[in-house]
């Protein structure tokens, strides 16, 4: 529920001021929406608030129009506080036809705003998203406040002295409700239209003028027609000191592995097949030539994975980008370079499984095939951003590990963190910490098996290097030496250092950080892209009493060394995934602990109240008793006081 | 090494202490031979050090090749030498990639990655053993073997054609397309040494015999009784002549021909001249036509089908690099970060 408050944060005297607003645009996926909620994402950004944003579209480019199926949405959280997800029910839903309001109207939180394009609500409209009435008349939007304009006829006019015809005309209509948007929430329409002019200026300056004409003639629309009494204001959040920029998990992604080659003084080399949701990692790597970057789309998912192996074994830093079904084709490929110890990175922006599944959902159904997905005992490194932005820190530590251990490192990022923004501190390439790369030189002794004792990682020995001619493969190796060997104590040998070697990277990540209460009732584990769902619902939870904390796991092959000893802190352990279980199986097999799974498979994130809803109902059962008083229950327990 | 230094090596510089592993009399034994013989020379011409040198393969018997070179080696997976190779020579273009290959891992479970190879025109040179079987798994057949072959996993036949890997070359827009044989020793030295020299995706399919589970594969082409008459030496330049007395030629089809492209005449009753073999041909329709050719209407050709120089994948992307940095200037990470609308918060 938008709360009105005097205005203080700047707003004028006719305004309300808000905390947070949630706000969903849907429509067809040809009517630009996602166009429409990244603009409107970046001028809030830029406004200065915290954002963070959920894009939700069909896997077809273009879905029959005006049906249900083709509805295209894209959601927005922007706040004066800090924020972590993009909220669970809109406060405002923007509809441009009837299937987008049928589609989505049953989030919208009691009594919120909807606003339609009154020109598309027709019979001939109505049938197409199969609605026997107008669906604003069925009773089902009593209690929301509902304005209807007309969006497409006023664009028409707005535009008309241009000639574009009716159908480029039209075409418009995303950017007038847009400036209905920007009215709505006090802002006027210049940095929109600084970035409609960034887009189309030089390539298509009619569009960018049609574009900018609608943008105005909404805005001028809305506060023409007063369409609220009180304009809404948002104040700026407190974010940390620095520079900013909006960004996606892929963007991140990206940059982080830039950054790693940077690092690293080693060129990138990012072979990639195109695949939903990973594609845009190769449509920004392949932009950056300048970088020395060599990135390539390859004709399978087992050839880029083979090309980033021969980068990696020329002395690049090899990289691939996929999701779960390009996993699967690689994994050949992937234990080949567990056996020739080769550090490559393979991302998988994981989306709904099995086979085709859902391919612009989310879902984290990938974490036991990158664990496990190999023939033989084959381990390799795993790590997992927890957001958008996490994506850039981790694509560094991906390399950073398969570096400095010499082992394929799988980057599990998701649907959601690839295409969900938020801001990011920007940080100066001086903040971060230099890779260091040493290649094997010395032929004096050199065996390319040979062992850093304390890594257990062996040399990186690259083609070029005088005296060190040697040939590695996919047979097993004699310890040491490298050559083909089958003696049986070696293999198993050699199985046991392989092992032990990912084993030991736990020495040098960083441990678990609870955040809450050392110890409490109630610990909310988590992974991936399910951290800001969980951080807010465990900070309400904390807000309302609860005994509660909640941690969340960046590194999941090896695990941080210390998480078996947090886990032993709490009572309970709860932890959500959008899987059916799959971390919880790792876990219990591990530490022989009980845990709570949450489990959602639905192609969509956790929405917060979900896992509030369980927190309650575990803290519910777990009510301490009289005869069974709470610290009984936990003897290891230090206090249940904050840090 | 450094340019100035002379590059001189001798065979047994190239040859490693392992084992040979594979059958005693097989045709890969005199294929490695002759490898190592003439990388000397292709060391010294090519300008390339030894340790520059790089054998990757897939699996088979013929991939077992790089263990006994004394060079680089990776002996990577089944079928995907070529986009190791490519991986390989992209991160490293001073690299010499040899991607040593057989009939089931280049043309079956690899055949995507070859045809990409060769369309991409990387610097490699890709020497494909073809001794129609497969030998390491035991006798099946292979994307080569003769319709209606028997094999252990053909009892009845095998009943789909050949793969024609020199059609199949052209058809990728191989830049450099040839085919030798394992026994006839000068020829295999001269079409390694011409693909060394190379640049470019250099393809040479190798006719080799797998005497345990196809023995005498090409005896019907190399036998020293027939093959006078039915192989024909490709020479650049020189006339399309065979027959132990070089009195047969090749001279324009009709369509109605068994190869639209060249038919058999006898010299002795056609005044019309021998087609004069061109590498370099523009003309595709004659490299098919040369490349589709087989007994028995046809000699089987050996020797270099095409030779033409093409712009190298890696040197394509080493200017696109160049020219981006020419544009945007070099890379600057603090730049590439801060792109975009950023803001600040104080």
């Amino acid at each position: 529920m938008i709360e009105k408050a005097r205005a203080a944060d700047g707003a004028g005297d006719d305004h309300a001021l808000v905390e947070s607003v949630i706000i969903r645009f849907a429509g067809d996926s040809g009517d630009g929406i996602q166009t429409t909620g990244a603009l409107f994402t970046q001028d809030s950004a830029v406004t200065g608030h915290d954002i963070s944003t959920l894009p939700d579209f069909p896997a077809e480019i273009r879905a029959p129009a005006g049906t249900l199926a083709g509805v295209s949405s894209f959601q927005l959280n922007f706040s004066s506080r800090e924020i972590h997800t993009p909220g669970d029910r809109p406060d405002v839903l923007v509809a441009m036809n009837p299937a987008a309001l049928t589609a989505h109207r049953k989030d919208l939180i009691p009594g919120g705003m909807v606003i339609v394009n009154a020109d598309a609500f027709t019979p001939q409209q109505f049938r197409k998203a199969g609605l026997a009435e107008d669906p604003r008349e069925d009773g089902s939007l009593d209690g929301y406040a509902v304005h209807s304009l007309p969006v497409t006829s006023i664009t028409l006019k707005a535009v008309a002295a241009l000639g574009l015809g009716k159908k480029r005309g039209e075409r418009c209509k995303n950017m007038f409700m847009l400036g209905v948007i920007c009215w709505l929430y006090d802002r006027d329409t210049g940095v929109i239209e600084k970035l409609i002019d960034a887009k189309f200026a030089a390539s298509d300056p009619e569009t960018a003028e049609a574009n900018r004409l609608a943008l105005r003639a909404g805005h001028s629309y809305a506060d023409t027609v007063r369409l609220v009494p009180h304009r809404y204001h948002v104040g700026r959040a407190e974010l940390p000191p620095g520079k900013y920029r909006r960004i996606t998990g892929n963007s991140a992604s990206a940059l982080g592995f830039v950054a790693a080659s940077q690092l690293s003084g080693r060129p990138l080399l990012f072979a990639s097949y195109p695949i939903t949701p990973a594609s845009d990692i190769l449509h920004e790597l392949a932009r950056l030539r300048q970088f020395g970057i060599k990135a390539g789309q390859c004709e399978d998912e087992i050839s880029a994975m083979c090309a980033a192996i021969g980068a990696a074994y020329g002395g690049a830093l090899g990289l691939t980008a996929t999701s779960g079904p390009g996993v699967c084709l690689k994994s050949e490929a992937i234990g080949l370079a567990v056996m020739a110890e080769l550090p490559v990175v393979i991302v998988d922006v994981q989306r709904g499984g099995p086979s085709t599944g859902l391919p612009t959902k989310t879902e984290q159904a990938d974490l036991l095939q990158a664990m496990f997905g190999r023939h033989g005992e084959s381990p390799v490194a795993i790590v997992a951003p927890a957001s958008p932005s996490d994506c850039f820190h981790m694509a560094i530590e991906a390399f950073r590990i398969a570096i400095r251990h010499m082992c394929p490192v799988f980057f599990l990022s998701d649907g959601y963190l690839a295409n969900g923004s938020e801001p990011w501190r920007v940080p100066a390439p001086e903040e971060l910490a230099p890779i260091p790369v040493v290649f094997a030189t010395d032929p004096d002794g050199f065996e390319p098996y040979s062992r850093d004792p304390d890594t257990l990682a062996r040399p990186w020995a690259i083609p070029g290097t005088p005296g060190l001619e040697h040939r590695i493969g996919g047979l097993e190796k004699k310890d040491g030496s490298g050559e083909v060997c089958y003696e049986p104590e070696n293999h198993e040998r050699m199985v046991a250092l392989r092992a032990e070697k990912i084993e030991r990277i736990a020495r040098y990540i960083p441990e678990l950080e609870v955040t809450g209460p050392p110890s409490a009732d109630l610990l909310v584990l988590g992974w991936g892209s399910t951290y800001g769902a969980i951080r807010t619902a465990v900070e309400r939870a904390q807000a309302r009493g609860c005994s509660v904390a909640s941690a969340h796991l960046r590194y999941l092959n090896p695990f941080p060394a210390n998480l078996g000893d947090v886990l032993s802190r709490f009572d309970q352990i709860l932890l959500p995934e959008l899987n059916s279980g799959q971390l919880r199986l790792l876990l219990r097999a591990r530490f022989l602990r009980e845990i709570e799974g949450l489990n959602k498979i639905q192609g969509q994130p956790f929405r917060t109240w979900e896992i509030e809803q369980k927190i309650d109902a575990m803290l519910a059962d777990a009510a301490p008793t009289p005869d069974r008083p709470r610290e009984a229950t936990r003897p290891d327990a230090t206090g249940a006081a904050s840090p | 090494m450094s340019a100035e230094q002379p590059l001189v090596y001798k065979r047994d510089d190239f040859r490693s202490d392992q084992v040979i592993r594979w059958c005693p009399g097989c045709g890969d034994y005199a294929i490695l031979a002759q490898v190592q013989r003439m990388m000397p020379a292709i060391c010294e011409q090519t300008q390339t050090p030894k340790e520059n040198v790089v054998f990757i393969s897939g699996i088979g018997c013929s991939s077992r090749f790089p263990y006994y070179m004394d060079t680089y080696g990776f002996h990577t997976i089944h079928g995907r030498a070529p986009a190791v190779a490519l991986g390989l020579k992209l991160a490293r273009p001073e690299l010499q990639v040899w991607i040593v290959t057989g009939d089931g891992d280049g043309l079956s479970i690899g055949g995507n990655h070859l045809v990409h190879a060769l369309r991409r025109n990387f610097d490699a040179k890709i020497l494909l053993f073809n001794n129609r079987i497969y030998g390491l798994t035991k006798g099946q057949y292979s994307p080569t073997s003769e319709f209606g072959k028997k094999t252990r996993s053909s009892p009845y036949g095998v009943t789909a054609q050949p793969l024609n890997a020199m059609a199949l070359a052209l058809a990728s827009r191989a830049s450099f397309v040839a085919r030798t044989i394992d026994t006839e020793t000068r020829h295999l030295q001269e079409m390694i040494l011409r693909a060394a020299n190379h640049r470019g995706s250099a393809f040479v399919e190798i006719l080799q015999n797998c005497n345990i589970f196809n023995d005498g594969a090409f005896d019907d082409v190399k036998g020293r009784d027939v093959k006078a008459e039915r192989l024909l030496h490709l020479r650049d330049g020189a006339p399309l002549l065979f027959g132990s007395d070089e009195d047969k030629l090749l001279v324009p089809a009709a369509v109605s021909d068994p190869n639209c492209y060249l038919a058999v005449a006898d010299a002795a009753s056609i005044t019309q001249p021998a087609l004069v073999h061109d590498e370099a041909s523009a003309n595709e329709a004659y490299a098919y036509g040369l490349a589709n050719m087989e007994p028995p209407t046809h000699p089987l050709p050996i020797g270099v089908i095409r030779a033409v120089e093409q712009p190298t994948y890696e040197d394509l992307v080493e200017q696109q690099i160049e020219d981006a940095r020419t544009r945007h200037g070099p890379g600057d990470l603090a730049s590439l970060l801060d792109a975009g609308e950023c803001w600040t918060v104080d």
